[in-house]
């Protein structure tokens, strides 16, 4: 497919899709009133719920399934590796266990920007490990172990908080946090997080050229004229910027990283770098959907989105992974 | 020209390579021959700037390791002997990717990185598979396209780390012939084989490598010697002679 007609084409749905979350929720605003409301502002219960709760739900759904789906488009292509993916390097686990650490230590609630900033701080500490482990080696390999065994430090600590938390209310909290959740988000968090993550997506942006020549193998593209060391160090850091920010605001996210570019990579020319923007606006667009949807089954209560993209993504992935093994067989 | 001086290579406290010195002029197809373990790779890895060296290497005017990356790209093209394609690309594009050192960040392909795209589709007689997907493509398949993106880079220096290893009768001459059209056009080839009678018939000169140190460099009639190819590799061969040149056949190993 031409990559332009693959482009408008996900804009369309993600359009589609964005309009579907400002007019779906509890207080039965049509699609005409929920723009309406927008636009044209004004203090009405109506207008209020759309610009105070469903808007800036949407925005954070649209950037951070964004964020996800170009994590792991160009975490794939520099690792070369098509289970790569934003969690496998470990900054949404570390970004994660500096969120529970506050609730922990019960400060969590105190202000706005603290859960935020200790998972920005978690996801900081991260990148620097990251890159100190990685450095030592010119190999893609090493990046991808010192990743893992970071993912596992950050899980193990995780679990260690939860199993020393104080209070059943503060274990609830937690758990409730680590499932993802996009629920009574407000301006002040789009705010907070949307900057850092279209930093980290400039940044990723930057990487095209290196993810491409990197198809050929790291020493084909070091001899290609690509500073390998710059081209890890500013995707470490784009990742880690948009993802640490958005498991800031949003908790932890799974399987659309992973899921997206793999959805999308067929409809593409398999070069890396073309399979940015697609898994962007795929990762918003699903993100969206699955958003909308726990709004939608369990009205009284909501589902966690995190457990919605797994219950949708796991067994479609698999169904996925199955499909193309036989074509190729 | 390439001029190699006291070049060593030390990795993880071992000294692989021990002082070389060798040259390649322009025009000229160079093989590169040895046993596994002689330094074959390590060599083309050095010269190609992905291992700090001691010693000196000069491309023309240009002193190698002082140059930038991407300097170093439009001088000096490198095969790996390790053939890799990632994700299912089409062969014009993985062609394409040579021409990545020629542009500028976000720079579109001009009509001059075409014409190199095809020039080397042409060369490596890859031209009617260029809208195939390259991960589907046969394994010598695979290898005259990685080998057609090396030479889209259009550089003075091609080094190719065993090329013709994998690939059928009639590619390796293909192979051997594209090598020799290269360096026609006054560009030089350094090229490592395993084949005695392809560096023989399609090599203007040879150099043998041994535990790190040129163990001979000169012609390939003056090295293909019953008694070098003992020292070198530890075998017997049978020698032959055609109208175009030499034909060698291992039929023993020398007990050492």
């Amino acid at each position: 497919m031409r990559p332009a007609l693959l482009n408008v084409g996900l804009t369309a749905i993600v359009l589609v899709a964005a309009l579907l979350s400002l007019a779906v929720g509890p207080a039965g605003l049509g699609v005409t009133e929920s723009v309406t409301g927008i636009v044209a502002g004004g203090s009405d219960v109506g207008a209020i719920i759309l610009r105070e709760i469903r808007l800036p739900r949407t925005i954070l759904a649209l950037a951070i399934g964004s964020t996800l789906g170009l994590s792991g488009a160009v975490l794939q292509g520099f690792l070369r590796n098509p289970l790569a993916e934003p969690g496998l390097i470990g900054v949404s686990g570390m970004a994660s266990l500096g969120a529970v650490l506050l609730f922990y230590f019960g400060v969590a609630g105190s202000a706005l920007y603290v859960l935020p900033a200790g998972a920005l701080l978690g996801a900081l500490i991260a990148v620097v490990l990251l890159l100190v482990l990685a450095a030592r080696s010119n190999s893609t390999l090493t990046l991808i172990l010192a990743g893992v065994a970071l993912s596992s430090l950050a899980g193990a600590l995780t679990s260690l908080v939860l199993s020393l938390s104080p209070n059943p209310f503060a274990s609830y909290e937690i758990i409730f946090w680590l499932l993802g959740s996009l629920k009574d988000r407000s301006m002040e968090h789009v705010w907070l997080a949307l900057p850092l993550m279209i930093a980290g997506w400039l940044l990723i942006a930057l990487a095209g050229r290196a993810i491409n020549a990197l198809s050929l193998g790291e020493e084909a593209a070091a001899t290609m004229g690509i500073n390998l060391s710059r081209a890890r160090t500013v995707i470490v850091l784009g990742v880690a910027l948009s993802v640490g920010a958005a498991t800031a605001v949003a908790g932890a996210i799974g399987f659309i990283g992973l899921m997206v570019p793999h959805l999308l990579r067929p409809f593409t020319s398999g070069m890396p770098r073309q399979l940015l923007l697609p898994s962007a606006l795929g990762g918003g667009a699903l993100l969206l959907v699955a958003d909308t949807v726990c709004r939608v089954v369990l009205p009284a209560s909501e589902l966690n989105v995190g457990v919605v993209t797994a219950l949708i993504g796991a067994p479609f992935f698999l169904w996925l992974v199955v499909r193309t093994r036989r074509e190729v067989a | 020209m390439l001029d190699v001086k006291n070049l060593s290579v030390v990795l993880s406290k071992r000294r692989v390579l021990h002082a070389l010195n060798f040259t390649i002029r322009n025009g000229e197809v160079v093989g590169l021959l040895g046993p596994n373990g002689a330094g074959k790779s390590t060599l083309m890895r050095a010269l190609s700037g992905q291992y700090p060296i001691e010693g000196a290497i000069k491309l023309d005017e240009h002193d190698l390791p002082s140059l930038s990356i991407a300097e170093r790209a439009r001088n000096l093209a490198y095969l790996p002997q390790t053939r890799i394609i990632g994700w299912p690309m089409r062969v014009r594009d993985v062609v394409a990717l040579g021409r990545l050192p020629w542009r500028a960040l976000g720079q579109r392909s001009s009509a001059a990185d075409a014409e190199a795209v095809q020039h080397a589709l042409d060369l490596m007689d890859v031209a009617h598979l260029a809208d195939r997907t390259a991960t589907e493509l046969s394994g010598g398949e695979q290898a005259r396209v990685l080998a057609a993106r090396a030479v889209a880079q259009d550089t003075r220096l091609l080094i190719a780390d065993e090329p013709a290893s994998g690939l059928d009768p009639a590619h390796q001459i293909m192979m051997m012939e594209a090598l020799r059209r290269i360096a026609r056009q006054g560009r030089m080839v350094f090229v490592s084989l395993h084949d005695l009678t392809l560096a023989a018939r399609w090599c203007d000169r040879v150099i043998m490598l041994k535990d790190g140190e040129i163990a001979g460099d000169g012609s390939p009639g003056l090295m293909m010697q019953p008694q070098r190819l003992a020292h070198v590799f530890g075998v017997r061969a049978h020698f032959a002679l055609d109208t175009e040149g030499l034909i060698l056949a291992p039929t023993g190993l020398i007990q050492r």
